[in-house]
């Protein structure tokens, strides 16, 4: 797509894809949500931008240019269903086609840069997407009112038909061309909720077929000609370099080409994946670990541990927290420990790359392309518009693929600069690379305590956290405030319940290990420590886990209660915690701007939690797809407890990481995935993200219910390394 | 990157002449020459053969529940799997849908899949994990519990039977049974040929 | 030479023995339905059918397919594989998808061999199959219509 050629008008005739409906945007549309505040685009707001969104092709269908990277969250399918439904089109008439990287059409509002995060996607989307569906149906019967000569008033649209009174009708494609001469609306008229076709119906998702037959294509599908494959190996210890290397072997394996060193590794190019990793086992590297992180989890954990007990700088105060706690009745404390978490999408991350004269393409899962193109072309030494990024489908990301630092793009464009020349190259990364790579969810400890007066309320709560910050060290630094990163500590803060006395530190630790948001980033943590620790002191001072949540929450909470008592009616609560060999366990967490509650069902198996069913009450604002919404609370959920009950990325003695592929880092497997039901709160709320809020609440769900079942407060996760097997 | 041991070249030199007393961690039969009695002779020879019996290599696929073990430690196997019908996995998701017909390095390195033909559990009554010597003797011994083998028959598996081998083949990343499978087949002829006799309860 | 039947056709394969089936099929036939997720056996995204039955093709040596009939994504056939991909595809079952090709032809396989499954049974055959989105529930309701499909 060629981006000059949009006029101010916000049209583009293409000549290969039939037309391309842009709309013209005001400013004021830009930023929906209070979310844009932690990524507040306050540099150069380029204002009027024009975004192309739309493209209607002669033969009626209409495919929607999808900012944001599909990995199974939704945005194809539901992005899709916005300019539907303000387009009036019929469903089986629409496609999604992911965007290029182009800041200046598709930024995320919220972020200022394109790219997909923080469950963002719906949220800065749903304005503009009815606008740009909105306006092309104005267009096209502006179109149709010409051609036809009547007045645009009395056509209608309905299901892909644009037609009149008098009996004449046509699709879309009809006036594809002569709506490209139509002026667009400079504010397109949007429907009311209750005139919605589309919006909150489950439209089936546009990629499942392609998914389903093994035909949608992703980065490690992709095959240039005479495109090289290249594993590199890297350290075993986090910051590692290499110090030298010998070949000679690796280069005697048939279909090997050549061996290089890189920043952070040695390159093995092959002919093909076979001879590329046969070449790299028969490498021998030497590392130079001066630099790298040589303490085991066990010493990080006791340096946290020791830190934690120094204090560190207050993130939320009210009232006098410790003042509260030395005058109570009761006090009690717990330090909760999370360890460093591999994010395992199962597509490892891989990329290609073709370079021709000076131009560079670059096929990639990517979740930051505003940040993914100008590392490629500067590791290049090239231009940024010379850089064509295709972002592909991607295998799952659960923020793995959203890199501050750009290191995969990185890493494929010294793989080419090494190679030098022409040439395409495929980077990519065994499941052993994936896991032993960093990047990982921080280690935390959350050292907290907390104070009962005589009748069992809360009369202090003080909660030290403890990790490294994602945002430190990297483009993402300029949106801390006074040095303090969010991300660390979110849902520590912010609580819905109204304590009269609170205090929520953060102590910012530093390692060489690489730290990244993952799925549900601060609240995977956060929302555990919170709500298990506020469920024993409710329980140490007698009160109902649903109840006595309701009975704390702020005046504003309406939203956190009314999931909460959703889920409690979902799931018949009637304030017993244990029935025969069943305990339940609750939980509620609110987590970019959606609120979510579960209950869970547990048995003890052989010592070991099997968690037999989830009730979920999410809301999210209006629904726009009650389906993907659901799948999305459902996967969310099965991700988190996978979590919770096995995993643990483990730096062992000397720095050197434990865990490198799925036999020791257990994904949940469907005989242990639970049961999921799913209530949606109704609301006309603006639609909020999904693809994260599913996660928070379930481990803390899972761990009352087995303190409830065993008398044991987890505090040391996974749940493998605290309850025996 | 080779990070991995490899055990086979370890276990080789270990070997030595097969004249050692012990061979990689078990005792060859003329070590037990010494003992006078022979139901003595023949309890101390079936308590060697449980040297490879009770290794893990061994035991692991004779589980007394319906899911193999693996590893040195006898963890449960993952992925999960059954037993099935025929000894042989479940529909959908047999010993062959993973196991090969013989071991398999990984591509990417860092160990090995096993596999033989046929590769599959022991049947349930052979199961001997958690059992004691007199236990898996007694039980060997019966033909209602032994695949309805005659004891030459046993010795025959013992010493000869492609899968009971691949305990001392087990490819990269596994440690083989103490000894070698001859020596297994030695041990076991001897104690049949000392009267069979089972360590007692 | 590796000489085997590839989705019905026979083909030959210049690699060296121990290349895993997995890569060929990707890199030679440029068949990339059948997914890479872990290389040992742990994951499924790989499966594929070798002579009628599950295979994971990342430990599968291509010398062990000399002969053999291997069936992959892009044609696995008969009722109960089409059974399989309506019943995915009328409850959206994928989320990334990357794991769901491994899923479809342990499902189809499961099927093929017992019509109408329990949930301990369709345990059995599809713990081997991670789905890192956990679309487990789906798979599992899937399962049932499709069997239900099947009964007619």
């Amino acid at each position: 797509m060629n981006t000059s050629k949009l006029s101010r008008r916000g049209f583009l005739s293409t000549a290969s894809a039939g037309l391309v409906i842009g709309v013209v945007l005001p400013e004021k549309s830009r930023a929906q949500s209070g979310a844009a505040t932690a990524f507040d685009p306050s540099a150069d707001p380029a204002t009027f931008a024009p975004n192309a969104f739309v493209r209607v092709a002669p033969d009626d269908t209409v495919t929607v240019l999808i900012k944001h990277i599909e990995f199974g969250q939704g945005p194809n399918t539901g992005l899709a269903t916005l300019v539907a439904e303000e387009l009036d089109a019929d469903w089986s008439q629409m496609r999604a086609e992911s965007a290029p990287a182009n800041d200046e059409l598709y930024a995320n509002s919220l972020f200022g840069l394109q790219g997909t995060g923080g469950s963002t996607a719906m949220a800065n989307s749903y304005m503009q997407m009815r606008k740009a569906g909105a306006a092309a149906r104005a267009m096209l019967v502006d179109a149709a009112a010409a051609e036809w000569g009547v007045p645009a008033s009395e056509i209608t649209v309905s299901k892909g038909r644009i037609s009149h009174a008098k009996g004449t009708e046509a699709g879309f494609g009809a006036f594809a061309e002569k709506a490209a001469t139509m002026t667009a609306p400079a504010e397109p008229k949007l429907k009311q909720a209750k005139d919605f076709i589309l919006i909150g119906t489950d439209v089936p998702k546009l990629d499942t077929h392609a998914k389903t037959t093994g035909k949608a294509e992703y980065t490690m599908d992709v095959y240039r000609d005479g495109m090289e494959t290249v594993v590199v190996a890297h350290p075993d210890k986090m910051g590692a370099v290499v110090a030298s290397f010998d070949d000679t072997d690796a280069l005697k394996v048939a279909g090997v080409i050549a061996v290089r060193e890189i920043p952070h590794g040695v390159a093995v190019y092959a002919k093909n994946t076979g001879a590329a990793l046969k070449g790299r086992e028969a490498l021998r590297v030497t590392w130079d670990d001066s630099k790298a992180e040589t303490r085991s989890s066990e010493q990080i954990y006791a340096d946290f541990s020791r830190a934690a007990a120094e204090g560190g700088r207050a993130a939320e105060e009210v009232g006098d927290a410790m003042a509260g706690i030395d005058g109570a009745v009761q006090v009690i404390e717990a330090e909760f420990h999370f360890p460093y978490l591999a994010h395992a999408a199962l597509e490892p991350l891989d990329a290609v790359l073709e370079m021709t004269d000076g131009k560079a393409e670059l096929w990639m899962g990517s979740q930051f392309p505003s940040l993914d193109k100008p590392t490629l072309a500067a590791t290049l030494g090239i231009n940024p518009s010379d850089v064509q990024i295709n972002v592909m489908f991607a295998g799952g990301s659960f923020g793995r693929r959203a890199q501050p630092t750009a290191h995969v793009a990185a890493e494929v464009a010294e793989i080419a600069k090494a190679a030098g020349g022409n040439g395409a190259w495929k980077l990519l990364w065994t499941r052993e690379d994936d896991m032993t790579g960093g990047y990982y969810r921080p280690l935390t400890v959350h050292k907290m305590k907390g104070g009962l007066d005589a009748d069992g309320n809360i009369v202090g709560w003080h909660d030290v956290v403890v990790n490294q910050s994602i945002m430190a060290g990297g483009p993402m630094e300029a949106m801390m405030k006074d040095g303090m990163d969010p991300t660390s500590y979110e849902g520590a803060t912010k609580m819905p319940y109204d304590l009269p006395a609170l205090k929520v530190d953060w102590v910012r630790q530093d390692s060489p290990v690489s730290v990244l948001w993952w799925r549900s980033v601060g609240h995977s943590h956060t929302g555990y420590a919170t709500e298990v620790f506020l469920d024993q002191l409710l329980e140490a001072g007698g009160k109902d886990p649903v109840q006595g949540r309701l009975d704390l929450m702020k005046g504003d909470a309406g939203r956190d209660r009314g999931v909460l008592e959703k889920v409690a009616e979902l799931a018949g609560w009637d304030g017993t915690k244990v029935k025969g060999d069943r305990a339940y366990g609750v939980a509620v967490h609110e987590s970019f701007n959606t609120y979510v509650a579960q209950i869970v069902e547990v048995s003890d198996q052989g010592g070991f939690p099997k968690v037999h069913k989830i009730w979920c009450a999410v809301d999210c604002g209006v629904a726009v797809n009650p389906n993907v919404i659901r799948a999305q609370i459902e996967g969310g959920a099965g991700y988190g407890l996978g979590s919770v009950l096995f995993d643990e990325v483990t730096l062992g003695e000397g720095g050197t990481i434990v865990e490198r592929n799925f036999d020791t880092y257990r994904m949940l497997r469907i005989n242990e995935m639970p049961e999921v039901e799913v209530a949606i709160i109704q609301s006309d709320n603006d639609p909020t993200g999904i693809g994260e809020p599913g996660l928070p609440p379930v481990g803390p769900a899972v761990a009352n219910a087995w303190r409830a079942l065993t008398g044991q407060a987890v505090t040391k996760l996974p749940f493998s390394k605290s309850v025996g097997v | 990157m080779k990070n991995t041991l490899n055990i086979m070249a370890i276990t080789a030199l270990m070997a030595g002449p097969v004249m050692a007393e012990t061979v990689n961690g078990l005792r060859t039969v003329n070590e037990f020459d010494a003992i006078e009695g022979e139901a003595e002779r023949s309890t101390a020879l079936f308590e060697e053969m449980m040297v490879v019996i009770g290794h893990p290599r061994c035991l692991n696929c004779h589980p007394v529940d319906n899911s193999p073990r693996q590893g040195m430690d006898m963890q449960m196997h993952e992925p999960p799997v059954v037993r099935g019908e025929a000894d042989f996995g479940a529909p959908g998701m047999r010993c062959t849908t993973c196991h090969g017909e013989q071991n398999f390095t990984f591509a990417a390195g860092g160990g090995s899949i096993p596999g033989h033909t046929p590769w599959q559990l022991a049947p349930i009554e052979m199961g001997w994990v958690g059992k004691s010597a007199a236990e898996i003797c007694a039980q060997i011994k019966d033909e209602e519990r032994n695949g309805g083998k005659t004891l030459e028959e046993l010795h025959e598996h013992n010493a000869e039977d492609g899968l009971v081998g691949w305990g001392w083949h087990p490819g990269e990343g596994r440690e083989p049974a103490p000894g070698s499978q001859e020596i297994f087949g030695e041990l076991t002829k001897a104690w049949i040929e000392t009267g069979a006799a089972c360590p007692a309860g | 030479m590796i000489n085997f039947t590839l989705n019905g056709k026979e083909v030959s394969v210049d690699a060296p023995d121990d290349t895993p089936l997995l890569w060929v099929l990707r890199d030679e036939m440029r068949l990339t339905g059948t997914k890479f997720g872990c290389g040992i056996a742990q994951c499924g995204a790989c499966t594929v059918e070798l002579n009628g039955m599950t295979r994971r093709s990342c430990v599968t040596p291509i010398s062990m397919v000399e002969g053999s009939y291997v069936t992959t994504i892009e044609a696995v056939e008969g009722r109960e594989a089409r059974a399989v991909q309506a019943a995915w595809e009328a409850i959206d079952v994928p989320q990334c998808g990357w794991c769901q090709s491994g899923q479809v032809m342990s499902a189809t396989a499961l099927l093929r061999e017992i019509p109408n499954p329990t949930d301990e049974e369709i345990d059995n055959a599809m713990a081997g199959n991670i789905c890192r989105c956990a679309t487990y529930v789906r798979i599992r309701a899937a399962i049932k219509n499709a069997a239900k499909e099947l009964e007619g």
